[in-house]
């Protein structure tokens, strides 16, 4: 050990109980710190994988849809889009990045239950998708995070007749008790009879359409059975039946009121009637979430090689709540580490001070035998970073040591915007920059604190030093 | 210690202050403080010559400029006017950092209340001066081994400062004052916070150390045995040398 390391450690244990609650200061500093740090980034990357296993990390649009396609989905349909798609996958600097490639088509219109007793209809948000190209992009958990979804076996590539709707959609279509969905009330009897009399002329006809289709297609009615009405994108209505063969909870609610998710196949006949299927979106899912900018450079310089007029968006675009909440989250540990860092200036500058105050003889002597102000300076400051690195050490073994407790206790929670619960864990460790960072800045910070006190020490007159008592 | 008697009538021609065989040289020094809106001259107008090797002694009076005239020739207070020429060096030549690199080099200090640094051991209390000087390891422990032995305290090498004495204490100081060979060792009043038989032994330790060493020693004191082991005696009064006479060994 160094000389002045040696005085460094001693002055330092001389007040040792001036510098435990420094270094405890400093220790809940890093503590408070590290445990939110890690619990945002964990937040963070719950969010992100929700996302991406649902939009995957980049959609390829037809120009304009994003601004203008959510309201006319088949006038926004990628022409010949399995071409696009075979130009994506046989890229060779995208295919080794690329998990899953999967086409998606969006669309909204009405869906009726006119079966049985009820007679109820509602405007719906629908997502035509692959079910096998979905059961892969929810297995999707770059992050470890625990919420690799298990594959949905209700839809099926095979049957395209199938299909998942909202709690809220199930509900006010009087899906309750045909799902034996439990936490549902049924509808009230004066909603079903209003319904039934004023559209049953109308109803009739749309059964008969959706009976048609169902027979053309050959598909077995196992669920409930529900008919689906939208314009095609010529213009012309176009009926569906969809068997309902559950529900699939939304975490939110103007969603979950809305939400019928369909085979990929159904939704095109739906759209598109007989004319070409087109897709609204193809879905990009990575292996690793840092390759999205070269994924997505890669992309438009390919677009714009053969003449594409498309755009692409990441799930961030397409999610603006991830980026909400990524900033509040954000704030919210910035303006704690802030508070933390005032707490240990000020926690340091004070115990320095007195440090300096009870040792200025000393100081008067050093510096008469010939030591430097700046040694003095630096023996001060190196004071400050000591109490730091120690009070972070500690701070740290403490946050590591909890956030352990904390990840092996099988907590759950439901992240905002989320149905299902989740693992409640601390990603201390997951996070190395978080580490380093909190260690940097709170050493950082009681070292400049230090330095105020150090320069104050460094400047004394020698004979003043020398005549304090 | 030579006296430079001041006549304000007739001041004497300016000495040159480059290379000479004394010690420590004062050219019409004064020095001034400001205490509130009062003003305090501690020196007026002091020239004085200190030769090398010489055990010298300055008494006077609480308040009379003893101990500001000791920080002067110690380089740790500038005079408000003058000239100090320590060692062949004047002083007011030198920026903040060479001035304290000329006092790890050449100028020791023995202070009233001792001032350990209570962190460190006796070893380590002596040691400090050599690492300011930047002496190599094995060096530094040669020689501060051989000054805890020459002062009696190499037993209590591992001590630290409130586990000895206060003879042992002012031991340590004057072990941490010579382990550097300084050309220079100033003490302020270095026997009064002892009782009288441990000065009697420190007064004698420290004779005897600059006899061995020929260091030039310069003393601020009131005792009366230090004061009759000095070669040199300079008395003053009111911030002015009014007396000089030889001591025991003229």
């Amino acid at each position: 050990m160094s000389f002045i390391a040696k005085i460094v450690f001693r002055n330092i244990l001389r007040n040792r109980r001036r510098s435990l609650m420094t270094g405890s200061a400093v220790a809940a500093g890093a503590l408070a710190m590290l445990l939110f740090g890690g619990y945002v980034g964990y937040i963070f990357a719950g969010l992100q994988t929700t996302s991406v296993q649902e939009n995957g990390h980049l959609t390829v649009f037809r120009s304009g849809y994003f601004l203008f396609g959510p309201g006319n989905p088949a006038g926004y349909g990628i022409d010949r889009y399995r071409d696009v798609m075979g130009l994506i996958e046989g890229d060779p600097v995208l295919k080794p990045m690329i998990n899953v490639l999967t086409p998606t088509q969006s669309l909204v219109g009405i869906a009726g239950n006119f079966s049985g007793t009820v007679d109820a209809s509602k405007t719906f948000l629908g997502e035509g998708f692959i079910p096998s190209d979905r059961n892969r992009m929810r297995q999707w958990d770059e992050f470890q995070t625990g919420a690799a979804k298990a594959p949905d076996a209700r839809l099926s590539d095979a049957d395209s007749s199938q299909g998942l709707v909202g709690f809220g959609l199930a509900r006010m279509l009087g899906l309750c008790a045909p799902l034996k969905l439990t936490g549902c009330p049924p509808m009230p009897a004066a909603d079903t009879a209003g319904l039934h009399s004023a559209g049953k002329t109308a109803d009739s006809d749309l059964v008969g359409l959706a009976e048609r289709d169902a027979k053309e297609a050959g598909a077995p009615q196992v669920g409930p059975q529900l008919e689906l009405l939208a314009a095609t994108a010529g213009g012309a209505p176009n009926v569906v039946g969809l068997s309902v063969a559950g529900v699939e909870r939304q975490g939110v609610r103007e969603l979950d009121d809305n939400f019928i998710a369909m085979n990929l196949e159904l939704a095109q006949q739906l759209v598109y009637g007989r004319g070409e299927h087109k897709a609204t979106g193809i879905v990009l899912q990575l292996k690793r979430s840092e390759d999205m900018p070269a994924a997505r450079a890669r992309l438009v310089s390919l677009f714009k090689q053969h003449g594409l007029d498309l755009e692409i968006k990441d799930f961030g675009d397409l999610n603006p709540f991830y980026g909400q909440v990524v900033s509040m989250f954000s704030g919210i540990f910035l303006f704690i580490s802030m508070v933390m860092g005032v707490i240990v200036l000020f926690a340091v500058v004070n115990t320095m001070t007195m440090n300096v105050m009870e040792r200025t003889n000393e100081i008067g002597t050093t510096r008469a035998m010939g030591a430097r102000a700046g040694g003095i300076r630096w023996q001060f400051v190196s004071e400050g970073m000591m109490i730091g690195v120690l009070g972070t050490a500690f701070g740290t073994a403490a946050a590591i040591a909890i956030a352990l407790g904390i990840n092996h206790a099988g907590l759950t929670w439901i992240p905002p915007g989320n149905a299902n619960p989740v693992p409640l864990r601390v990603d201390i460790f997951g996070s190395p920059a978080l580490m380093v960072g909190t260690w940097l800045a709170l050493v950082l910070v009681a070292t400049f604190a230090a330095f105020i006190p150090a320069n104050r020490a460094a400047r004394l007159s020698v004979v003043d030093a020398l005549r304090h008592i | 210690m030579i006296a430079t008697p001041n006549t304000a009538a007739a001041p004497a021609p300016l000495p040159s202050l480059g290379a000479s065989q004394a010690a420590v040289r004062l050219h019409r020094v004064a020095r001034t403080y400001r205490v509130g809106a009062i003003e305090v001259q501690a020196l007026k107008d002091v020239s004085l010559q200190v030769p090398y090797h010489r055990f010298s002694t300055l008494i006077g009076a609480s308040g009379s400029g003893k101990t500001t005239l000791l920080n002067l020739v110690g380089c740790i207070d500038a005079a408000t006017s003058g000239a100090v020429e320590v060692c062949g060096q004047d002083v007011a030549d030198l920026d903040a950092d060479e001035v304290a690199d000329f006092r790890a080099r050449n100028i020791g200090f023995i202070f009233q209340n001792f001032s350990l640094v209570p962190v460190l051991s006796a070893y380590e209390n002596v040691e400090y001066p050599l690492l300011l000087v930047g002496i190599k390891a094995a060096e530094r422990r040669r020689r501060t081994l051989e000054m805890l032995d020459a002062v009696g305290l190499a037993a209590q090498a591992r001590q630290r400062p409130n586990e000895l004495s206060g003879g042992q204490k002012q031991r340590v100081a004057i072990a941490r004052a010579l382990v550097k060979r300084p050309q220079v060792v100033l003490a302020d009043e270095p026997t009064a916070n002892l009782d009288s038989a441990t000065g009697a032994s420190i007064l004698k330790l420290m004779r005897q150390v600059q006899t061995e060493s020929r260091t030039t020693f310069i003393f601020a004191s009131h005792d009366p045995q230090l004061i009759s082991h000095a070669d040199e005696i300079f008395t003053i009064r009111d911030g002015e040398i009014v007396e000089h006479r030889t001591g025991a060994t003229p």
